[in-house]
Order: structure tokens, then C-alpha cells, then sequence
């Protein structure tokens, strides 16, 4: 009897290791989302050059739409870009972007350089709206339901695989409801 | 020099220790408060908040530029009469309990708060039990000739 007590010791060594194992894989960096089922904050922001439109909360009301916090300085949102320009050519669901802590006119540069895929975008210099949505870097996507709620929360580059398995699938829900 | 070393070891390392938070604290001259007595919250503030970006910062220690807009946010709240209690909840409704640099105390902390006490309990209650078991397992009295013995080693010692 005594003898299997011996081998406690390496039973919890190898319990603690798979579990402390297991944490290892885990991503420490995907903070998870506090906007889920949440109204999306209110907000009206200036467009991103002279005379452009800018982008308020409730632009995105009555349909479900896409929101995309982009910056010019953020290199995974060129990489992401093209699918964006992808989805907007599609037609499948309206694109709004908020341009995170870019230096004036630098976001209206970078979309007249590689294409705007945006309905409206607005300009978030001061970073505030970006704070308000719980954002922690670029791209990251949100959609947003008729009723102007936030859905669900995408952390990093919309690609090919993202957009056909995990976006459309839920904008399709999302429509139905 | 091996005075000096100890020297160094003594004082200037600890010194020097002690002086490094103070040289990277990391808020902007021009962000300070005009108000001396906010400015004093602010800071406790900051260094209660995570940089989400950053892990293991606090807002306080860490330069990038999403620290430095949420200390902004931080001076926007107290401005606007917020207490200290409302400006960590503001953020922690938008970023989740992960902006508290300190976990709050609620159902899935108990364990994380109390598993030191937890294992001080368990590991006390090991070495009772260990040292009670060795107790009872004391050497036997002498017998008669190592009475003896032990009385004739003493006396060479000169001890009794």
C-alpha cells in the first residue's frame, strides 16, 4: 500500500505537466472579447481626408455589416486588404472602416494606393473609438446585427479561410434572424 | 578590489535596483495632470492597468502607443470627476478583468488566491505527520554495556 504512494509524487509531476503543457499552446495574447451581444459604442468620427464622409455608430444600423479598424502603418492590414477588396466587389455585406491612430491623411493615401473597400471611414486619430471597442491591434473586425449590436469579434487578418468558414457562415445566421 | 566588489555588491547594485523603475517610468512630461492631487491618482491608476498589448506592463511602465492613449483615457476620466473605482471599470468593461493588474476576488480566482494557503496547509500538515512518525521510532535505551562504554569514553574526555 505504502509502495503506491511512492509514485504520487510523479502523478502529479505528470498531471501538472500535460495541464501546464496544454497552457502552453495556448495564444497569451487573445484577450477575449468584452463586446459580444454588446450595443456598439457610440460614436461619430470625421472621414479619413477633406470632404470625405466620416463614420458614425449609426451608419451601421439596420443591416448587418462588417466594421474593420485598419491603420496605414499596420503591415497585416495590407496583407488582409486584398480579401477586403474581395468581399466589397462581392457585394455580400457592406464594409466600414475605422482608421486607428494614423497621421492626417495618411489612411485617405494608403486606400487611394491600394483600393477602398470601404462603404464609410472614419478617422480615429485619438484612438478613442479603438479603446471603446476593446481593440488591442490591427485588423481587427467586428459584425455588427441590425440592431446595431456587436456579434462577434475577429482578432487579426480576414483571409480567404476566415471569410468562407467563420465570417459568411454567421452573416448568413445573422440575416436569417 | 575585492573591497570594491563588495561594495558594489552591498550598495550601488541594490541602489541601482531600486532606481531603475523610477528611470523607465514611462508617461510623457506632457502628460502630466495641472492638478497635483489627480495627477497622484493618475498614476496610482496607471500602474494598477494593464497595457493589453504589452502582457506583463503596466500602463505605466510601458511606451506604446495604446498605453499612452489609455493613460489619456485614464486623465479623461478623472477629469470628468470619475472615481478611481469608476475609471478601472470603464476600462475593464471594455478590455475584461485581464486591465486589472491585480485579479479580483471572485469565483474563478478563489483558487488562484488561495492556493498558497492551500499548499502551506498541505505541506505543514506533511512534515507534522513526518516528524510525529520519526518521534516514535526513537532509539532504543542503551544496554548495559554500551552504558559502560559511554561512561569510560567520557571519563578519557574528561567530561563527567
Amino acid at each position: 500500500m505504502n509502495r503506491v504512494f511512492l509514485f504520487l509524487p510523479l502523478a502529479i509531476f505528470l498531471v501538472l505537466g500535460v495541464y501546464f503543457g496544454l497552457g502552453l499552446r495556448e495564444d497569451p495574447s487573445a484577450i477575449p472579447s468584452q463586446m459580444i451581444d454588446r450595443p456598439l459604442p457610440v460614436f461619430d468620427l470625421p472621414g479619413i481626408a477633406d470632404g470625405e464622409p466620416g463614420l458614425a455608430s449609426t451608419d451601421l444600423a439596420g443591416h448587418v455589416s462588417l466594421l474593420n479598424v485598419f491603420g496605414s502603418w499596420c503591415p497585416p492590414c495590407e496583407i488582409e486588404h486584398p480579401m477586403l477588396m474581395q468581399i466589397s466587389r462581392s457585394g455580400r455585406v457592406p464594409i466600414y472602416g475605422v482608421d486607428w491612430r494614423d497621421r492626417p491623411g495618411d489612411g485617405a493615401v494608403w486606400l487611394a494606393r491600394h483600393g477602398n473597400p470601404y462603404q464609410r471611414a472614419g478617422d480615429d486619430a485619438q484612438g478613442r473609438v479603438a479603446i471603446d471597442l476593446g481593440i488591442t491591434g490591427a485588423p481587427e473586425s467586428f459584425l455588427v446585427d441590425r440592431e446595431g449590436r456587436v456579434r462577434f469579434h475577429h482578432v487579426g487578418i480576414i483571409d480567404e479561410t476566415v471569410w468562407r468558414d467563420v465570417l459568411l457562415p454567421r452573416i448568413e445566421a445573422l440575416e436569417a434572424e | 578590489m575585492r573591497q570594491l566588489a563588495r561594495l558594489f555588491l552591498l550598495f550601488l547594485l541594490p541602489a541601482l535596483l531600486l532606481a531603475a523603475p523610477v528611470a523607465m517610468a514611462a508617461p510623457e512630461p506632457d502628460e502630466r495632470l495641472q492638478d497635483e492631487e489627480l495627477e497622484v491618482r493618475a498614476r496610482a491608476l496607471y500602474r494598477q492597468l494593464r497595457c493589453v498589448v504589452c502582457q506583463s506592463q503596466s500602463i505605466d511602465e510601458s511606451n506604446a502607443p495604446l498605453a499612452a492613449d489609455m493613460r489619456a483615457v485614464v486623465r479623461e476620466r478623472l477629469l470628468a470627476g470619475d472615481s478611481d473605482a469608476e475609471v478601472r471599470a470603464w476600462l475593464q468593461t471594455r478590455y475584461g478583468d485581464y486591465v486589472l493588474m491585480m485579479p479580483p476576488l471572485q469565483g474563478n480566482t478563489i483558487l488562484l488566491w488561495f492556493f498558497p494557503v492551500i499548499a502551506f496547509l498541505i505541506g505543514g500538515t506533511l512534515i507534522v505527520l513526518f516528524v510525529r512518525g520519526q518521534s516514535g521510532r526513537a532509539a532504543p535505551a542503551l544496554n548495559p554495556d554500551e552504558e559502560a562504554e559511554l561512561a569510560r569514553l567520557r571519563e578519557e574526555e574528561g567530561q563527567s
